[in-house]
């Protein structure tokens, strides 16, 4: 289909050009203005601003392991998280709980786990996966180190950041 | 002639004066002005475009042990150091197949801008010295040689690069010079007519006693014949203005550099230092530019009401102060007259958007260049007829 396009008579004020600069140059200062005022919303700054406090219920931070109210390691080391993670960023070497330990009876817990935030990608699908509601994403998003042994996560950095975990159980959150 | 006598011959004071005038004016002004007008032009930007810009890079106190950087009123004056820091430390890159002699050439010509401070008077005198590096007479004629030769750059660049984007860029920096310098050269014949004089200092001397050349206020200045001159004077003001534009390379008319069609052009094969050169060099230009400005239609280092560095002019009770503060403030009325432009240079690159390549040329050939030729008779034909 041919299109025509329209190519309207320009008045002797648009040819000569110079008032539209004009105009254009009133535009931009406008928003200069505008800018110094104070009036503009911009961008958040970042360090000093934070939206913490805004972070839905479903963000998916870093992951943790969590400890139910008897504090008892949640996690069984069925290393189902470690064969579905997309980037293979965990590493689980599972043990027996002895048996003199209280939860001898839950038979398997990790011995290692090991989180390597330089691969995770924060999908999530180990805390879908899991079958005994261990792993969570929490909502610390700001994991940073000086060397990469620093940003793998060990057991006890996870359940330190995880602590313990009631109330609604994020697998059945539709939203998440 | 004995050596000694060689030795005394040499007008020893004259030479001191000169390097230092020459030392304060490029590298404690002029070269500090242009990593400030790198840095103003990314604030302004930012501004016009509803950003905030640079505004965390503070000056870096930590190294010295203390526990924060140290952040001015408007926060990220440090940038044009980091800046610079970079340029100096990142690897100087030269490409396989360049025209090695030339490629390296073209960035010394670059800065080449900085020589044609030397005609430009920036302050009135301090200590009985005339602020101005070289006080010859024919200044204006000194600028527009070095400026002509500042195309030398883009196009040595351009060819020496053996790349097709700098190719494009260093032709269509060719062309856009040769049309625009004419009519830049023009515009400001009716300013030298009125005048009748090319020595710069003269110049500004003249604006400072019978007022500037767009705004004639006092002394000889309020005359309808003068008045009568200011349809010319503001024609060649335009002109003039425009073709600094073009002549800098300064959007609307960035044809060489052109981004978004040229990757950058004529330097887009220099890395680091050298490129930090054109970079300087395009800056430094756009300083001389608005000098040029100032000089010529804004009184340069003069206004109104402040005495001159030798105590002459201006309000009668300001003379209670020494001579030399005045002649300090004289520079420093100088140099906010070029910020002031320098700022308007900024604030229209970020409005317009860049002529295609045929605009540019029909606007220099066909428009600018009449206009300055007829501007020059109507000038001779106002004289003529207002003189007595």
């Amino acid at each position: 289909m041919a299109y025509i396009v329209q190519r309207p008579e320009l008045t002797f004020k648009e040819k000569a050009y110079l008032p539209s600069i004009l105009n254009g140059l009133k535009i931009t200062f406008g928003h200069f203005k505008k800018i110094i005022k104070g009036e503009t919303k911009v961008t958040m700054q970042y360090p000093e601003e934070k939206w913490d406090a805004e972070l839905p219920e479903h963000y998916r931070g870093a992951p943790t392991l969590v400890k139910d109210e008897h504090d008892r390691e949640r996690c069984v080391a069925c290393q189902l998280c470690e064969f579905i993670c997309p980037p293979r960023a965990i590493t689980i070497k599972p043990m027996e709980i002895p048996a003199d330990d209280k939860f001898a009876k839950v038979e398997k817990r990790p011995a290692e786990f090991d989180i390597d935030m330089i691969r995770c990608i924060y999908c999530g699908m180990c805390e879908e996966v899991c079958p005994e509601q261990a792993i969570y994403l929490r909502k610390d998003y700001a994991i940073t180190g000086i060397t990469r042994g620093e940003m793998v996560h060990n057991k006890a950095k996870l359940y330190e950041l995880g602590g313990v975990f009631k109330g609604l159980v994020h697998k059945w959150n539709p939203e998440k | 002639m004995t050596t000694l006598a060689f030795f005394d011959s040499i007008p020893w004071e004259m030479i001191l004066w000169a390097a230092g005038k020459a030392i304060f004016v490029i590298f404690l002004v002029v070269l500090p002005l242009v990593s400030y007008t790198v840095y103003a032009e990314r604030r302004v930007s930012a501004a016009i475009q509803d950003r905030v810009g640079p505004n965390r890079t503070g000056f870096p106190t930590t190294l010295l042990g203390f526990k924060k950087d140290l952040q001015l009123f408007l926060g990220g004056l440090g940038q044009p150091i980091a800046d610079a820091m970079k340029f100096i430390l990142k690897e100087d890159f030269t490409p396989g197949g360049v025209k090695k002699f030339y490629f390296w050439l073209a960035p010394c010509l670059a800065m080449l801008p900085l020589v044609s401070l030397a005609f430009i008077p920036f302050g009135s005198s301090l200590f009985g010295e005339k602020m101005v590096i070289a006080n010859v007479n024919v200044g204006v004629l000194g600028i527009f040689a070095v400026t002509g030769c500042s195309v030398y750059a883009i196009v040595l660049a351009g060819w020496a690069s053996n790349s097709k984007y700098p190719f494009l860029g260093g032709i269509r920096s060719t062309s856009q010079m040769i049309s625009y310098e004419l009519s830049m050269g023009l515009s400001i014949i009716p300013v030298l007519m009125l005048f009748g004089s090319m020595n710069l200092s003269d110049l500004v001397q003249y604006q400072a006693d019978n007022g500037w050349l767009l705004l004639p206020l006092w002394g000889k200045g309020i005359s309808w014949e003068r008045w009568f001159m200011l349809i010319p004077l503001t024609i060649s003001f335009i002109i003039f203005m425009i073709s600094v534009f073009a002549e800098t390379n300064r959007l609307p008319f960035d044809m060489p550099e052109s981004e978004s069609e040229l990757v950058s052009g004529y330097h887009t094969e220099y890395s680091s230092m050298k490129f930090a050169l054109f970079f300087l060099g395009e800056y430094a230009a756009m300083i001389v530019g608005s000098a040029l400005m100032v000089v010529f239609f804004f009184g340069g280092w003069h206004i109104p009401g402040i005495p001159d560095g030798n105590g002459v002019g201006g309000l009668s009770f300001l003379h209670a102060l020494p001579d030399w503060v005045w002649g300090i403030a004289n520079i420093t009325a100088f140099f906010a007259k070029v910020a002031l432009i320098l700022v308007f240079f900024i604030w229209v690159r970020w409005t317009l958007p860049r002529f295609r390549f045929d605009q540019l040329m029909k606007l220099g050939w066909l428009y600018l260049f009449e206009i300055a030729l007829a501007n020059i008779f109507l000038a001779a034909a106002v004289l003529a007829f207002t003189s007595k």
